[in-house]
């Protein structure tokens, strides 16, 4: 039987098992959105700008381990994914883009709405495809979810034509997927493995910086059983975060420019890093030449490109990290470290760092312990990009898997209410907290339209200090405190969430933060809670761009012990 | 540094070379020069890339490379023993009383004289990069009015095995557009 492009693409994204979009109609690719009525499985939900439809959809995979959707008409449409896109892609998240394209005969006439985004996202997507016949519609779909998902995850966008919706062809759905040129490694080689092995067990001071890749891989189980089989510290990323229990004794929490200090002493005086499933970003090593000066380097990942990419690997292990770690972990021998774990928590109890100091004003890392407290840590914590991501980062503590959703590699501010929203349509039994900037809150703040028109119950606390505050502590310790263009003279949120629709809260007070976020879960459905806290609060401990890890700064004394 | 000499197999399909070039830009590589043509394989085009750089950083951009869906298989044959060749199109001034000793040096390079005209004659040597850069500077002399090179393209020589792709079952793969005309192929890259 013949379908419209239109009609193929809703019948391969539902093969695809495909349940929600986040999008946002428009001209050429409204022959889709025509459609989408006799496909009651496909659920749309309707964003307020495009960008939130890519970071929705980002959250969304982030969240359920599944691809996210986002669909956008042609020219601004797309141009506005660009940012969710390169977030996605930057942190390896699966999400497949749909664009509509200006019709067949206007492509490269500068047409209405015409923008050639498959040359524009050719640098930010795994793979992107200009479907030019509707036959061609189901193999594509059908390549770019399996490239999505496969592999090193990453964004996939697909470009159509409008009427490319509209001409029929043949539905036929290949199903199975054969490119290539795309043969992702999957088992590590067995003679990397056994010379890794090797390196573990003569270590006196072995470290495994844990990524991403392992909660991708499912391989948290085998991340616990290979720490605690060799009695290996384990130090994440920041997208790391919930690979590893933090409440683990073997737990050092994160390394990096906002690192713990223990975690960052002990990566620098190790003998060897295990690193696995992640890719030696600048903010987690800090200076290249400075990072880890003592220690051989197992490196494990998926991902060719990331092997000696940044910093030399003494033994790399391409391969899913799920089956390298099980290979590995049948090779290591028990042991037991007392004397360097002793030492890392000697380093942990002279350099506390998520201590909070003595105060009457209002913290921002009390706030988000509060969080924690109250939820008793049973919650999916979206951040924004700056301070808030950090103290959502240090204060709330993580237990399981892709509980914290943060945009690390691209930092993209306005992340974090979109990006909630995904996570909140992917998990909705979850309790969602989106713990917002009040600066990058108002870069996405009009997706509140979304949360209202669904019903989605996200509860959102503004980290509001009325500044940018990550580019102000720069100002601050880089630039004389000169505060150029990052004070803020935010709106009411309160009332800007009441003009929603949305129940808020402003708290001025660190007496009203516990009745506060009480309230918030106690709601049935949104919750906007405005923090207003101590403006001029720095993120500590951090490593001043362009020293070591190991030359970290921590909260000076005289600040913890004068207020 | 050296020059080290890339085979890229890719998949013949429109965009190919853009996302290659796209990735040398982007990742900060400079491309000496680029021979992009078909192969014996259908749908698959070989690409000879000339790229300057240190082992590692060339290691980095022939997985980055690799990495590129449409790319099927890249090699580095930069320390393999093998057979490279350059086209070149030599276009230049010549009157009675110099063409015969041009065609000497054309004899002695053993090229070959492809257009006459009554001010010019059109040189085509085919070489390594050496060849044709002497020949070049012989030519110089009489006046070049024009140059056109194809850039290198190369070939392990027999020992090292071919550079190709293993056949595999035919793939159902709608999303292929099919190409017959040759010419056409090349220029949807």
């Amino acid at each position: 039987m013949k379908l419209t492009g239109a009609q193929i693409l809703c019948e391969s994204l539902i093969k695809e098992g495909v349940e929600v979009m986040f999008g946002f109609p428009g001209g050429a690719v409204l022959p889709f959105y025509d459609v989408l009525p006799d496909y009651p499985q496909l659920r749309h939900i309707l964003v307020r700008h495009e960008q939130g439809a890519a970071h929705a959809a980002d959250g969304y995979a982030r969240a359920s381990g599944r691809v996210g959707v986002c669909v956008a008409t042609s020219g601004p449409g797309g141009t506005n994914l660009v940012t969710g896109i390169a977030g996605a892609y930057l942190d390896s998240s699966p999400i497949v883009a749909i664009t509509g394209q200006v019709a067949r005969p206007f492509i490269g006439k500068d047409a209405f709405q015409e923008i050639d985004i498959t040359g524009i996202t050719l640098p930010i997507t795994k793979h992107n495809y200009l479907v030019m016949r509707a036959e061609d519609m189901a193999a594509v779909v059908n390549e770019a979810f399996h490239i999505a998902r496969t592999g090193r995850p990453g964004p996939v966008l697909i470009d159509v034509p409008r009427d490319v919706f509209i001409e029929e062809a043949e539905f036929h759905y290949p199903g199975k997927v054969n490119l290539r040129g795309y043969k992702p490694t999957l088992q590590g080689h067995p003679a990397q493995v056994k010379k890794a092995a090797k390196l573990i067990n003569e270590a006196k001071r072995p470290v495994i910086i844990a990524g991403r890749g392992v909660i991708i891989s499912g391989a948290c189980p085998q991340l616990k059983e290979l720490a605690e089989k060799g009695q290996i510290p384990v130090v994440t990323t920041l997208l790391g975060i919930g690979s590893f229990p933090q409440s683990h004794v073997l737990s050092l929490g994160m390394l990096g420019m906002h690192g713990m200090v223990h975690a960052n002493m002990a990566v620098s005086a190790a003998d060897l890093i295990i690193a696995i499933g992640m890719r030696f970003d600048d903010r987690a090593t800090a200076k290249v030449s400075g990072f880890a000066p003592h220690a051989q380097i197992i490196h494990i990942d998926i991902d060719p490109t990331e092997i000696g990419k940044n910093v030399r690997a003494d033994v790399p292990i391409v391969g899913n990290v799920e089956n390298v770690l099980e290979a590995l972990n049948e090779q290591v021998s028990p042991q037991n470290r007392v004397e360097w774990i002793s030492q890392i928590e000697e380093w942990q109890r002279e350099h506390p760092s998520t201590a909070i100091r003595e105060t009457e004003s209002l913290l921002p890392q009390y706030v988000v312990r509060q969080i924690h407290e109250i939820t008793q840590g049973k919650a999916i914590v979206v951040s924004g990009v700056g301070q808030n991501q950090m103290w959502a980062a240090h204060y709330f503590q993580y237990e399981r898997p892709n509980t914290l959703i943060s945009c690390g590699g691209l930092g993209p501010m306005g992340f974090e209410l979109p990006a909630a929203v995904g996570a909140k349509v992917a998990c909705p039994e979850e309790t969602v907290w989106c713990i917002a900037g009040d600066g990058g809150f108002q870069m996405t703040i009009q997706e509140l339209g979304t949360i209202v028109q669904e019903d989605l119950a996200v509860k959102i606390a503004i980290i509001n200090n009325r500044f940018l505050g990550m580019v102000r502590q720069w100002q601050q310790l880089f630039y004389r405190r000169r505060y150029v263009a990052t004070p803020l003279a935010g709106p009411d949120f309160v009332k800007v969430a009441e003009a929603y629709g949305i129940a808020a809260v402003k708290v001025t007070d660190r007496l009203q933060v516990i009745p506060a976020i009480e309230r918030a879960m106690e709601h049935r459905g949104p919750f906007l809670i405005d923090f207003v806290v101590e403006p001029e609060e720095n993120v500590y401990p951090m490593v001043p761009p362009g020293a070591a890890l190991a030359e970290i700064l921590e909260q000076p004394r005289e600040e913890v012990s004068a207020r | 540094m050296a020059t080290h000499t890339l085979i890229a197999l890719v998949e013949n399909k429109p965009g190919v070379l853009n996302r290659v070039a796209s990735l040398f830009r982007r990742r900060g590589f400079n491309i000496e020069s680029i021979a992009v043509g078909h192969t014996e394989i259908p749908g698959v085009s070989r690409m000879t890339i000339l790229v300057d750089g240190t082992t590692a950083a060339v290691e980095q951009v022939r997985k980055q490379l690799d990495k590129l869906i449409d790319v099927v298989k890249v090699t580095d044959i930069t320390d393999e023993s093998a057979v490279d060749r350059e086209l070149a199109l030599i276009k230049v001034r010549a009157n009675p009383a110099t063409r015969s000793e041009i065609i000497q040096i054309v004899d002695i390079f053993r090229a070959s004289i492809v257009d006459v005209a009554a001010d010019s004659l059109v040189i085509e040597v085919t070489g390594d990069e050496d060849k044709i850069d002497s020949l070049f500077l012989l030519l110089k002399g009489f006046g070049i009015k024009e140059i056109a090179r194809t850039g290198r393209i190369a070939m392990t020589r027999g020992a090292a095995g071919p550079i190709t792709i293993a056949e595999e079952k035919p793939q159902q793969k709608a999303a292929r557009p099919k190409k017959t005309k040759g010419a056409n192929e090349i220029s949807n890259l």
